[in-house]
């Protein structure tokens, strides 16, 4: 028997565990001697009230969407993937070596091929935790955790020794070649008339992460590969006997996952800083990880947290800019969020399924 | 001579930024063995440190931060043990969160406390942990050999550095020797026996939370109070999670955690001295493979290729009785 209806699954249980979180982050907020309402306003407005906000914000939740989808696909196939932090930095990597040694006629072809090159090195970097996982039982948790050091310490190598230009101190590489520059939203809409910032960095990347959306819902939903995968997330031994071959699943789930998290390098590597930095990734992979739970690992969902976390981060931002509340406190949000959803979902769940039981019962 | 004199420095800085490893790795080796597995070490560390560093500056002594760290700690525990133990939620994504919940609130709270940029004062005097000298140091220091050794690498370390030391044997005595590590190590691989035994698997699992919190609390206070002087903004920079693949290292077992937390504090002590590897070994090592290998290591030895490391049985598993 059904304890909840769906709706209640869907829509209530994360409204109530946002609810929560955000009640505490409010808590936060005045103990540190700061007004909650008044900090709520600044965001609002710093993040949705202009198209210049909205140009920030829409470029925080690209990021958000793609890693946010990484860790939704690994979700059902019922596996925790942290290591989109690391796969996001490869992405990055592959991003800058297509751009930076494939001469492009043009944006688009570039985009496409550095599409790619950010997917295949994402992918490879998740191809050996899951490996290990399918064929070795190492928890793939452990080992992405680890390969995310071993990115981070690999890009600092590689930037730092290898891919700075001799004549420059920071460690960054060149900037790409003006063929392969994004157009920005502004360049997007102004032949459609609507006159939107120029300075914000959101770009043509957001539409690459909405069709990876609506990919990974054709994918989960509508293929055999799709069903394999839920299949193998419900139940591991059912899976088995039903034919499917776990190793396959592991690997082939974590890799269309490390490819997602890998491609958020278009938005932030290719799009805004036109090269390659060290901390490309602005903790993106990590933010993935309460997107996904937010969104109950639905694609819908996923870009609905996202642009939710997108405003969190741009208001968090302009917090920072103006009043003395530092960024940090998007974290602490970001931490709730993990927690309540994620963490204490049968916190919440527990006792709604008590009322709705009992309202069943006195209905009957 | 003067290799004697590097290799004492080193395996001086080595015993120093090994102690918060290893008892952010005990802590985790009491929690994993009770099968909660923790990978928010980084974060309880994290948030210790801060406390005990505001503490220790507000009131000038040491011994009170040292405590507030460890209440600090305490408190993220229970919050863990109420996520995956109570309410039988994911562990994993619990330690993700505090993880992120430390990172956040210390910076946040140290802004408003002492608007530094998420930073305390540095501490001096009183409120920082004084290395201690052992009886006799300096006077032995002439004998040769032996003398130097006890001088420089034995003596002079602050107390908390003999503490986690002396938590080797004192773990191994409780896991092995003890009713309650023994239940302790039970409920981590068949918590279904040890309930039908009579025993409270909540209770054991609490405790081993606990336990754990107090550790990570003593490694988060000595690494602002007595490592360096003072908290700043992600000061534990990862030790946690590589405490956690020290644990892996040494497959969950209280001697070998101290050799990994050793090894990977060598690792540490070397990549602030490349100098050395350079003068010795005759080439040059990038200091980011020495970053990378606690990491790459712990990879070889998941995959198997260095004998198998096989965590507790009901590692990760919410325990649900039966009816």
């Amino acid at each position: 028997m059904q304890k909840m209806p769906a709706w209640a699954d869907i829509v209530l249980i994360p409204l109530i565990s946002l609810f929560l979180a955000a009640a505490i982050s409010g808590l936060v907020i005045l103990g540190i001697g700061e007004n909650p309402v008044a900090a709520v306003k600044m965001m609002v407005s710093g993040a949705v009230g202009s198209t210049y906000g909205w140009g920030y914000t829409l470029y925080y939740a690209t990021n958000f969407m793609f890693t946010g989808l990484a860790v939704a696909v690994a979700f059902h196939a019922r596996m925790f993937n942290i290591g989109g932090e690391g796969q996001a930095m490869l992405g990055g990597l592959g991003v800058a070596l297509v751009a930076l040694y494939i001469p492009w006629p043009h944006w688009t072809v570039a985009l496409i091929g550095c599409s790619v090159g950010a997917a295949i090195l994402g992918a490879a970097w998740a191809y050996v935790p899951a490996v290990l996982q399918a064929k070795r039982g190492s928890h793939i948790v452990i080992t992405t955790i680890m390969f995310n050091f071993i990115a981070a310490a690999l890009l600092n190598y590689l930037l730092v020794n290898i891919m700075r230009p001799p004549s420059s101190m920071d460690p960054a590489t060149a900037k790409f070649p003006t063929s392969t520059h994004l157009p920005t939203l502004h360049d997007l809409l102004t032949p459609l008339g609507i006159n939107f910032s120029k300075a914000a960095p959101a770009n043509v990347s957001l539409i690459v992460a909405l069709l990876a959306a609506v990919f990974v819902w054709l994918l989960i939903w509508r293929t055999k590969l799709g069903y394999e995968i839920r299949a193998f997330g419900q139940s591991e031994s059912a899976a088995k006997y039903a034919g499917i071959n776990p190793v396959k699943i592991t690997v082939v789930s974590m890799l269309i996952s490390g490819a997602l998290a890998g491609m958020m390098a278009i938005n932030t590597t290719m799009g805004e800083s036109e090269r390659l930095i060290l901390n490309m990734t602005e903790g993106a992979g990590f933010i993935g990880i309460a997107v996904a739970l937010m969104g109950r690992s639905h694609p819908f969902g996923v870009v609905l947290a996202s642009i939710l976390f997108g405003f969190l981060y741009q208001g968090g931002a302009e917090l920072a800019l103006w009043t003395s509340i530092p960024r940090e406190l998007i974290v602490v949000i970001q931490a709730l969020v993990i927690l309540f959803t994620g963490a204490l979902d049968n916190m919440v769940r527990a006792p709604l399924e008590k009322i709705f039981v009992n309202l069943n019962r006195n209905k009957g | 001579m003067q290799f004697f004199i590097d290799l004492l420095t080193v395996s001086d800085s080595t015993l120093r930024l090994a102690t918060p490893l290893l008892l952010a790795c005990l802590a985790g080796l009491f929690s994993e063995r009770a099968g909660i597995f923790d990978i928010g070490l980084e974060g309880k560390m994290l948030a210790a440190a801060f406390f005990s560093a505001a503490v220790a500056y507000t009131s000038g002594s040491v011994f009170l931060g040292l405590l507030a760290g460890i209440a600090a700690s305490l408190a993220l525990s229970i919050l863990h043990g109420l996520a995956s133990i109570t309410f039988r939620g994911n562990q994993l994504i619990s330690g993700v969160a505090i993880n992120f919940l430390a990172a956040g609130m210390t910076v946040l709270v140290a802004q408003s406390w002492f608007q530094q940029g998420g930073r305390t004062p540095s501490l001096f005097g009183g409120a920082r942990f004084e290395s201690l000298d052992l009886p006799f140091a300096a006077a032995l220091e002439g004998v040769p050999f032996l003398g130097p050794i006890y001088f420089e690498l034995i003596s002079g370390h602050s107390i908390l550095v003999y503490l986690a030391l002396a938590c080797v044997p004192a773990s191994w005595w409780v896991l092995y020797r003890t009713r309650f590590g023994l239940r302790l190590r039970a409920v981590g691989e068949a918590p279904e026996a040890v309930d039908t035994a009579g025993i409270s698997v909540i209770g054991l699992r609490y405790s081993a939370v606990m336990i754990c919190g107090v550790l990570c609390g003593i490694a988060g206070a000595y690494m602002a109070t007595a490592l360096q002087a003072g908290f700043v903004k992600d000061m534990t920079a990862g030790r946690g999670y590589i405490a956690l693949a020290a644990l892996i290292f040494a497959k969950w077992r209280p001697w070998y955690a101290l050799y990994s937390c050793l090894l990977f504090g060598f690792l540490q002590a070397l990549a602030l001295r490349p100098d050395l590897i350079e003068k010795y070994a005759g080439f040059q090592v990038q200091v980011q493979l020495l970053d990378a290998l606690p990491y790459v290591l712990t990879v070889i030895i998941l995959a198997g290729f260095v004998g198998k490391a096989i965590p507790p049985r009901a590692g990760g598993e919410p325990y649900v009785k039966e009816r």
